[in-house]
């Protein structure tokens, strides 16, 4: 590797970083190691102490803790409450961290023995409500999407090396898609999340023709009236909206309050 | 003589997800050799009950953050067989290319920053930077065409975008294709020196007889779809995937477990080689047997050359597949899907093994059941059996632990466990 950095003249301290996961796919760790051309300078960048997909070595002292996924079983709770008590900045690794991500589906349904059941049968497994890491303890920063773009981590990650305050858009994917020339999704016959979706991917998914899902929840005053009024006036009906917001939790706040979209699946879980 | 061992290694690094092995030896006799998985389950299956069709590839590709591509794949495949789709020859070609370029990825990624560094002597690929940097220039430019490559076809290299029902929700440029054309070519040489840089690794000797299960392949080497065979002589269709898999549940497991003719098999590189050796390229085939693989292998550890044979195998396929695809106009990416009743699977041989999708549908095209079978699920009750006979094989050697444990934790990593996919 190479040279010591240093920003503005002032050479940068290597922050000692770990990098964990509770219930996820591990893809946005893996993000991490699919950036060939900048990898080594990113290395560079930290000191990473703990890092149990990529290296053997453990470390249980950290300045900065990347936490992938959410908690999903009683045990991860204290992981994570020893991941905080261990870390000076606790980030939040992607959607499944920040809302639940596609993890928070089950929550969907009002029996959670149903939800087992349908699965491993009569077998006996420990699982929970799916919930984010905020709902248990302090998180410094977040990062969204499903899954998290790696020129965005780099971006963060590098901004907190260097001390500077993390942004993120509060605009919506709309205007990332707009500015890259695409033609709309939906003069294309294409459900889009678009217009309600905060910014920050590149319109990602929506440059290469796939309607936005709403993977990094809500830009700031997301109208989600209006969205539905757009929906409506081409031709999408309710539950292709709300497929699309219930997927990874970021929208949890709006439709929790929408009816059930099928009568006919289980009972959904109602918020009290 | 050193004939007792205690191993417990909680939370195994450099593999995706967790799990534990434990051994204890006494006296040169195996009291306990277990390998554990306490993954938290995730429930996709339920997840998915009661919403439309186009949900299912969406949600299901997120299982896996390795292989979403195989996962996306297959999730398609299972809704297309349950309507009566068809893909065009164009969409399979791309389809076939798009995984060819996850297998390499997935491949590259394991034998060089999982496997590497136990044959290095290091604890991860951090230290080789320094020491063996041509080594870790040369992975990084393999995976990175490999990325590019998923990128370009499926939109991107981890949960793609493009992929959909009934095709592609666009396609690439074809000057983008000749240029990943180009670089395959130029990723020969590193292939071959790949092939003499695990030629001078140690694979440790060990062997347990085992069943191998995989697609079985037609005329080439098997990724997406046919017939379902084992090296015991059982042969299915597609749609009998249960008949392949007799998932069970056992304590010590979050995830579900296999069995066909004995009580374990395996899936994955090895399986899909020990089957179809005859379908392989002819320079993979030359490259498999100069590093010592010839069928039916049953050395568990091989399973990292018999990867890296695949790595040359998906790259000159992927040159074919790219003659193809520029040879002839670009049709119509995408075709319509109309919803039915019905029920259908999709077998697609990802890079840690055979995976399967089945779905049942309404008439309004909703899930009313869903299953997965994972390759590492299937191979599981396989790692732990052979714990259990490397154990037993080092009982009586005077091993040091370290030796034993490394020797297990290599063991494990060869099977390149894929483990929160594997409870999903």
């Amino acid at each position: 590797m190479s040279e010591p950095l240093s920003y503005l003249g002032v050479p940068l301290a290597r922050p000692k970083v770990g990098f964990f996961e509770l219930s996820s796919c591990e893809g946005c760790q893996l993000q991490l190691l699919n950036n060939e051309a900048t990898l080594l300078d990113f290395l560079n960048l930290v000191e990473i102490v703990n890092f149990r997909e990529g290296m053997t070595e453990r470390g249980d002292t950290y300045d900065i803790a990347f936490v992938e996924g959410s908690v999903t079983r009683k045990d991860e709770i204290t992981r994570l409450t020893e991941i905080r008590k261990n870390a000076k900045i606790l980030v939040a690794l992607g959607s499944c961290a920040c809302f639940g991500g596609v993890n928070q589906l089950k929550n969907r349904f009002r029996d959670l023995d149903w939800v087992k059941k349908e699965v491993y049968g009569d077998f006996p497994i420990e699982t929970m409500e799916v919930h984010p890491l905020k709902d248990f303890v302090q998180v410094d920063l977040e990062i969204f999407g499903c899954p998290i773009k790696k020129e965005e981590v780099e971006r963060i990650v590098t901004d907190l090396v260097v001390g500077k305050a993390v942004h993120h858009p509060e605009y919506p994917v709309c205007m990332e898609c707009k500015a890259n020339e695409n033609i709309c999704l939906f003069e294309l016959g294409e459900p889009c999340l678009g217009p309600v979706t905060r910014a920050g991917c590149d319109s990602w998914c929506t440059s290469n023709r796939r309607g936005c899902w709403g993977c990094r929840g809500p830009a700031e005053g997301a109208n989600l009236k209006r969205l539905e009024e757009i929906m409506h006036t081409y031709g999408f009906d309710r539950e292709i909206i709300l497929d699309r917001l219930e997927c990874f939790g970021g929208f949890a706040s709006f439709t929790q309050a929408a009816p059930t979209q099928d009568k006919k699946s289980p009972a959904r879980r109602k918020k009290s | 003589m050193k004939l007792s061992c205690e191993v417990n290694v909680h939370h195994l690094t450099r593999v995706e997800g967790h799990g534990n092995i434990n051994i204890s030896i006494k006296n040169g006799v195996v009291k306990k050799a277990q390998w554990e998985v306490i993954e938290t389950p995730r429930f996709f299956e339920a997840m998915l009950v009661g919403k439309h069709w186009e949900n299912a590839p969406y949600i299901c590709g997120r299982i896996c953050g390795i292989c979403s591509i195989g996962h996306t794949l297959a999730s398609i495949r299972a809704v297309e067989n349950a309507f009566g789709i068809t893909p065009t020859t164009q969409t399979a070609n791309l389809r076939i290319l798009l995984k060819h370029m996850e297998t390499l990825q997935s491949h590259i990624l394991h034998l060089y920053f999982l496997a590497a560094p136990d044959f290095l002597g290091v604890g991860s690929v951090l230290p080789l930077a320094k020491t063996h940097p041509d080594v870790v220039q040369r992975a990084l430019r393999l995976k990175l065409l490999a990325n590019d490559a998923c990128d370009i076809i499926g939109g991107r290299r981890l949960h793609p975008t493009r992929t959909v029902v009934g095709g592609f929700t666009m396609l690439p440029e074809k000057s983008e294709m000749e240029k990943i054309r180009q670089r395959l070519m130029a990723s020969v040489p590193d292939l071959l020196a790949s092939a003499e840089l695990f030629k001078t690794f140690a694979i440790p000797d060990f062997s347990r007889e085992t069943e191998f299960v995989s697609l079985k392949g037609e005329s080439n080497y098997p990724f997406i779809g046919g017939g379902l065979v084992s090296t015991d002589g059982v042969v299915k269709k597609e749609h009998q995937y249960r008949a392949m898999t007799n998932e069970y549940c056992q304590k010590g497991f979050t995830s579900k477990l296999s069995k066909l003719s004995r009580p374990s098999f395996a899936v994955g590189a090895l399986a899909r080689l020990n089957n179809n050796f005859t379908k392989l390229h002819p320079t993979a085939r030359e490259i498999s047997k100069f590093l010592g693989l010839v069928p039916v292998n049953h050395n568990p550890y091989m399973c990292n050359v018999a990867q890296l044979v695949e790595c040359v195998q998906v790259v000159l396929d992927s040159v074919r597949l790219i003659d193809t695809l520029l040879g002839s106009p670009w049709q119509e990416p995408r075709q319509p899907v109309k919803a039915k009743k019905g029920e259908g699977v999709g077998a697609v041989e990802v890079p840690r093994g055979i995976l399967y999708h089945y779905y049942k549908f309404d008439k309004d095209g909703k899930v009313i059941k869903a299953d997965c079978v994972i390759p590492t699920s299937q191979n599981h009750a396989n790692i732990l059996h052979d714990i259990e006979a490397l154990a037993g094989q080092y009982a009586k050697t005077g091993k040091q632990d370290r030796e034993i444990e490394l020797l297990a934790e290599m063991l494990v990593r060869a099977y390149d466990p894929c483990i929160s996919c594997s409870v999903h």
